[in-house]
């Protein structure tokens, strides 16, 4: 077997494009919290300060909108600062550095000034870790504009997005998921990047359209084999970025399935859900056998105790049933 | 204004054997709790992650002595300790922790979010310095509404980095509210050494900021920890302020079961056991004779077995329904 085929996990795919690009571009700094001597809790950012020194991997106080609004000025003037959030959960606390002010100051300057940089974080359920630290907070970013959005649900994907994360001239949120840092995937030695806004066909199939992001992709791809078994055969998409919204692909899909079922861990009402269904109800209705289902996670917190959690997180039944709604093999279906 | 290093002398010594005797059950309390948690998690009983307290237990029982069932308090991930040294149940905080329905939280907080109303615990915190500006919203009331109460917030040398925690001191000084500070210095923020997080020495240095009366104590004893706290709530209840209080203690075991600890040395953890605050306060109990050997065995064992026979009962609790997933949500 050729070099191609070698295994990592999503961490350390992570690691390889924040060690691959601090190599090359000298401006590149870390902030965070134990990212240093320790590698991060996630071991995502494991060797780079033996590597880089503590000029560049800068373990920081626990402060986040301090050391968030630290990362934007530092960007506006010259670095390239990667940011970690350890939950995405703590990124509430830095709220106003990270929406008010850097995803704004590159159109409120006139395009006099941008910024440059990359808040990696990582967030999502299922391990029992309760209200504060199991949140699905892509769509708040994705929806005050002026940064980029990104879910990797493979370590392919991590590496391909994280590298082109770093490379862009604007403000990117980058959401990792806790359950996904010891998958293990093929991931290439060689060189590569992975555009945004390019959706991901991960399976043809030409009876419904299922687009997901991030962990959902995995729970998409398992309803869609329970379905086969029954002859039902699912086109699954994985969008790998919220912003940009590759809505072509979905469309072209929807074309030709005309059935669409949306599925994330995040809350469902007023998620990131609803946004696609309208823009696909906008643009292709005329195609549309059913209605675009939408699985998200209950409106509620996450509760601690694992069988409740489970309850509230998206579940593969539930796609299973809904896809047969949609398909109208089911009992209120309209 | 200075900081005020609080010293020992021998009047802080002239205890009687019953007050040793309720010190001396809540530190094993504590630690017979929090061991009995990390068995629990071992045998996965426990979701998430578990931020034991050992070695700090001086510090809850000093200060929640103290206090009234009716005092508001907010504490951190590492809160089981406040908790049981203010009167929790230690059957509820164990059914909490398991995800079971008599829990404080009927499962919902889990360990990182204990909260109980009737014990005026307005709620640990995940999140860090989160509690912090919620209790002086605590003392906001208890000083409006004139009933005499006072809060208390427990956080750690950490937490003194978050902008909140700045404003809540500004705003607790500013209004002059019936609140004590708790900075609870065990040296660690998670795998960072608090000397590469900040400058300052002493943490109390950051209440001097805003014009608080701020004290240094030694975390590790509780009867130092005991008169300061005495003096402070004092202080609070008298309608004068705020109290800064940096307690200088350790955390024995990792920041969570499972952490590796490589960011700190054996040697150092090695020192740190030899003056505990279980070692400490047994040494002054035979030293001054409030207790003899056999009594502090007996009143441990006790302890113990409460411990025991709770955690046994939280075992055999119900998980709760799965309709709570939408009860409580507004
Ligand atoms: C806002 C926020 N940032 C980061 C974390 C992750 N975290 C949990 S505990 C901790 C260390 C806190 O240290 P300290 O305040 O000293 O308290 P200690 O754990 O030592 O009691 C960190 C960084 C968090 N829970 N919340």
């Amino acid at each position: 077997m050729s070099t191609n085929e070698r295994m990592i996990t999503y961490a350390e795919a992570l690691n390889e494009a924040l060690k691959e690009e601090m190599e090359k571009n000298e401006d590149i700094i870390l902030l965070g919290e134990d990212i240093g001597p320790y590698g991060g809790v996630f071991n995502v950012t494991k060797g780079l300060f033996e590597r880089y020194g503590a000029e560049r991997v800068i373990d920081t106080p626990i402060s986040e909108a301090g050391f968030a609004g630290a990362g934007i000025g530092a960007a506006m003037t010259g670095l390239k600062p990667i940011v970690e959030f350890m939950w995405i959960d703590f990124t509430f606390v830095a709220m106003d550095q990270i929406l008010n002010q850097g995803a704004k100051m590159a159109y409120m300057s006139g395009g006099q000034t941008t910024v440059p940089i990359v808040f990696r974080t990582q967030g999502g359920g299922g391990r029992g870790n309760a209200a504060q630290h199991s949140q699905s907070l892509e769509t708040i970013f994705a929806h005050v504009p002026g940064m980029k959005v990104v879910l990797p649900s493979s370590p392919y994907d991590a590496k391909g997005l994280l590298k082109t994360a770093i490379r862009e001239n604007c403000p990117v949120m980058f959401i990792e998921n806790k359950l996904l840092y010891n998958t293990k995937g093929h991931v290439p030695e060689e060189e590569y990047t992975i555009a945004f806004g390019q959706a991901n066909v991960l399976v043809e199939g030409e009876d419904i359209t299922m687009v997901s992001i991030s962990r959902s992709v995995h729970l998409s791809l398992e309803a869609a084999e329970a379905l086969k078994a029954e002859g039902i055969h699912a086109e699954v998409i994985d969008l790998r970025t919220l912003v940009p919204l590759d809505i072509e692909t979905i469309k072209d899909s929807v074309k030709k399935t005309n059935r669409l079922i949306i599925v994330h861990e995040a809350a469902k009402s007023f998620g990131w859900g609803a946004e696609l269904a309208a823009q696909i109800s906008e643009e292709v209705f005329d195609y549309l056998d059913a209605p675009v289902y939408r699985i998200g996670a209950k409106d509620t917190p996450i509760p601690y105790n694992m069988k409740l959690e489970k309850e509230v997180l998206p579940k593969v039944e539930d796609i299973v049933d809904d896809i047969k709604k949609s398909l109208y093999m089911k009992e209120g279906s309209k | 204004m200075e900081i005020n290093f609080f010293e020992a002398t021998e009047d802080l010594y002239k205890v009687d054997k019953s007050e040793a005797t309720s010190i001396w059950h809540g530190l094993n309390q504590i630690r017979f709790f929090e061991e009995a948690s990390i068995k629990a998690y071992k045998k996965g009983l426990i979701g998430g992650s578990v931020h034991p307290y050992i070695g700090q237990e001086a510090v809850a029982v000093g200060i929640c002595r103290n206090l009234n069932n009716t005092d508001y308090m907010t504490t951190t991930y590492r809160g089981r300790g406040h908790a049981l040294a203010k009167g929790a149940d230690p059957f509820k905080l164990f059914a909490e922790m398991f995800g079971r329905k008599s829990g404080y939280c009927k499962g919902k907080g889990g360990p990182m979010h204990i909260a109980s109303k009737e014990l005026g615990m307005l709620g640990a915190n995940g999140i860090v310095a989160g509690g912090i500006p919620i209790a002086v919203g605590g003392a906001l009331t208890a000083k409006r509404k004139g009933e005499g109460k006072v809060a208390v917030t427990f956080f750690g040398d950490g937490a003194t980095n978050q902008g909140v925690f700045h404003e809540s001191l500004n705003l607790a000084a500013v209004l002059q509210l019936p609140i004590i500070f708790v900075c609870e210095n065990n040296l660690y923020s998670e795998m960072t050494p608090i000397s590469d997080s900040l400058l300052n020495k002493d943490l109390a240095e950051r209440g001097i900021a805003y014009h608080i009366h701020s004290v240094v104590v030694d975390g590790n004893d509780p009867l130092a920890v005991d008169a300061v706290a005495k003096e402070a709530i004092e202080r609070a209840r008298s309608g004068n302020g705020p109290t800064f209080i940096e307690a200088k203690t350790y955390r024995l075991l990792g920041h969570m079961f499972g952490d590796s600890e490589t960011y700190r040395t054996k040697e150092e953890v090695q020192e740190w056991w030899a003056k505990e605050p279980l070692k400490i306060f047994k040494e002054q109990c035979l030293q001054y004779e409030w207790l003899s050997e056999r009594e502090l065995e007996e009143v441990a064992e006790e302890a113990k077995e409460e411990i025991n026979a709770s955690y046994e009962q939280a075992v055999l609790d119900e998980e709760p329904s799965l309709e709570e997933v939408y009860t409580d949500v507004y």
